[in-house]
């Protein structure tokens, strides 16, 4: 059972709609009692980095995401799930994100924004993401403290970090649910890691 | 400077009563066939899929939301949906039924502060501020209700103006190019792309594939929407990237 954080927000259907089509049994997350007895867990994103952090909190769901994440199952977190992930964001000042990874979400500082479009993941961890263009829709980017953590790196107006993997964390800047074949390429790699 | 995003070619589902359908600018409505079918056949060859209800705004319906559901059960591309969006509730709820970005047309028009709003809930990424825009005394002005209202503001200040208010892109249709297949509305696009850093999306007009090629050499569009050159297959999506390829232009094949 795959189960994935609903935080109200977005295009989480898209992230259920994807698994399911691989053939996946996913469950929608609204409370930590629901993160129990879970095989796998992905945090997917739209919104405001701010908007996350408050619902995660007035839900209970932080220290439940965080120790679940602590318990080694595969998690996957998408666009905003990967920002989650570091300490904080320009995006939302003041606001604390998870602080599972040191590092925090800058906004790109040159070329249009948001990043809208195919751009190519040049990927330096090939079993699990096959260098392609894959779909992005974001205005910030994560500064990564520790470049072993990196998985895929992608150019726009210079180079930045994609994709990551450390441990049993894998997490990516763009939609693999709405990245067509390979998107649900992807997706299946990491179901079946 | 490495190379970055691709060229994206989009195609629009404009859908009245639950059909596909298309006019010349934006009249005479004929149907193109069920919008599931297409939708299908696009998945994984067009960059992305526009939904627009075209009927929603002039007679006060609400985009169909069982569509929306359906559609993004059958296709993983992006999908923006438009069409009487008006407020945040429309917002939420097609966003919720599985949209990627919503098009807000009249509705902005109408109360430019709901792009502020809509941005600052769902982040500027999703909000596409869709215009339809005719060259009036030689001034290019901004259309509402399909095209069929003047609403008398101009197309440089109005845009600049949905940047400031967050819109994440445009979607800008030329009517006097439109349905008439002689090419985009170059001059008018060139000057948009000068004005504004967010993304452009140009429709109208598509006819040949020369003419995706000459809006991409001459203008900074980022995506360029057509329907029926793609749903009547005169233009298939495949050998127009590949030309596009051919001609120097960065796209995902």
């Amino acid at each position: 059972m795959i189960g994935i954080i609903d935080y109200n927000m977005g295009n989480l259907r898209n992230v259920v709609n994807a698994f399911e089509k691989i053939g996946e049994d996913v469950r929608l997350i609204k409370n930590p009692d629901q993160m129990n007895e879970l095989d796998k867990l992905v945090l997917p994103g739209v919104g405001a980095f701010g908007s996350l952090m408050q619902f995660l909190d007035e839900n209970n769901m932080r220290d439940k995401i965080i120790e679940t994440i602590q318990s080694n199952i595969p998690f996957l977190g998408i666009c905003l799930g990967y920002q989650a992930l570091f300490e904080k964001s320009e995006e939302s000042p003041g606001v604390r994100g998870l602080g599972l990874l040191e590092g925090k979400v800058v906004r790109f500082s040159s070329g249009k924004i948001p990043q809208i479009g195919w751009n190519m993941v040049n990927s330096i961890k090939i079993d699990l993401i096959k260098s392609d263009y894959y779909y992005f829709v974001n205005s910030y980017i994560p500064k990564i403290a520790d470049n072993s953590y990196i998985a895929a790196t992608t150019d726009y107006y210079g180079s930045f970090v994609s994709a990551i993997q450390i441990k049993n964390i894998f997490a990516t800047q763009f939609h693999p649910e709405r990245s067509g074949r390979v998107g649900l390429d992807l997706l299946r790699r990491w179901v079946n890691c | 400077m490495g190379k970055l995003l691709t060229k994206r070619i989009i195609t629009c589902l404009d859908v009245k009563d639950g059909r596909v359908v298309k006019g010349v600018n934006f009249r005479n409505l004929v149907d193109k066939g069920d919008p599931i079918e297409l939708a299908r056949k696009y998945n994984n060859i067009a960059d992305e899929l526009v939904f627009l209800d075209i009927t929603a705004t002039n007679e006060k319906r609400k985009t169909i939301l069982d569509l929306v559901t359906k559609l993004s059960k059958s296709i993983f591309i992006p999908i923006t949906i438009g069409g009487g969006i008006s407020s945040i509730d429309d917002i939420r709820n097609v966003l919720l039924a599985g949209a990627d970005k919503v098009a807000i047309n009249s509705g902005a028009i109408k109360k430019p502060h709901l792009i502020y709003e809509a941005s600052n809930i769902f982040g500027s990424q999703c909000i596409v501020v869709a215009i339809d825009v005719k060259l009036v005394d030689n001034k290019y002005t901004v259309f509402s209700n399909s095209g069929s209202i003047d609403t008398g503001i101009e197309l440089i200040s109005w845009i600049k103006l949905v940047e400031t208010l967050g819109a994440g892109e445009i979607l800008l249709t030329s009517i006097d190019t439109d349905g008439l297949k002689q090419g985009f509305d170059i001059i008018m696009l060139d000057l948009a792309t000068q004005h504004v850093n967010i993304p452009i999306i140009a429709s109208g007009g598509a006819g040949a594939i020369e003419d995706f090629i000459q809006l991409f050499q001459y203008t900074n569009v980022d995506a360029a929407l057509a329907a029926s050159i793609f749903h009547n297959q005169e233009i298939s999506i495949d050998n127009l990237k590949i030309e596009m390829r051919n001609a120097g232009l960065e796209v995902r094949l």
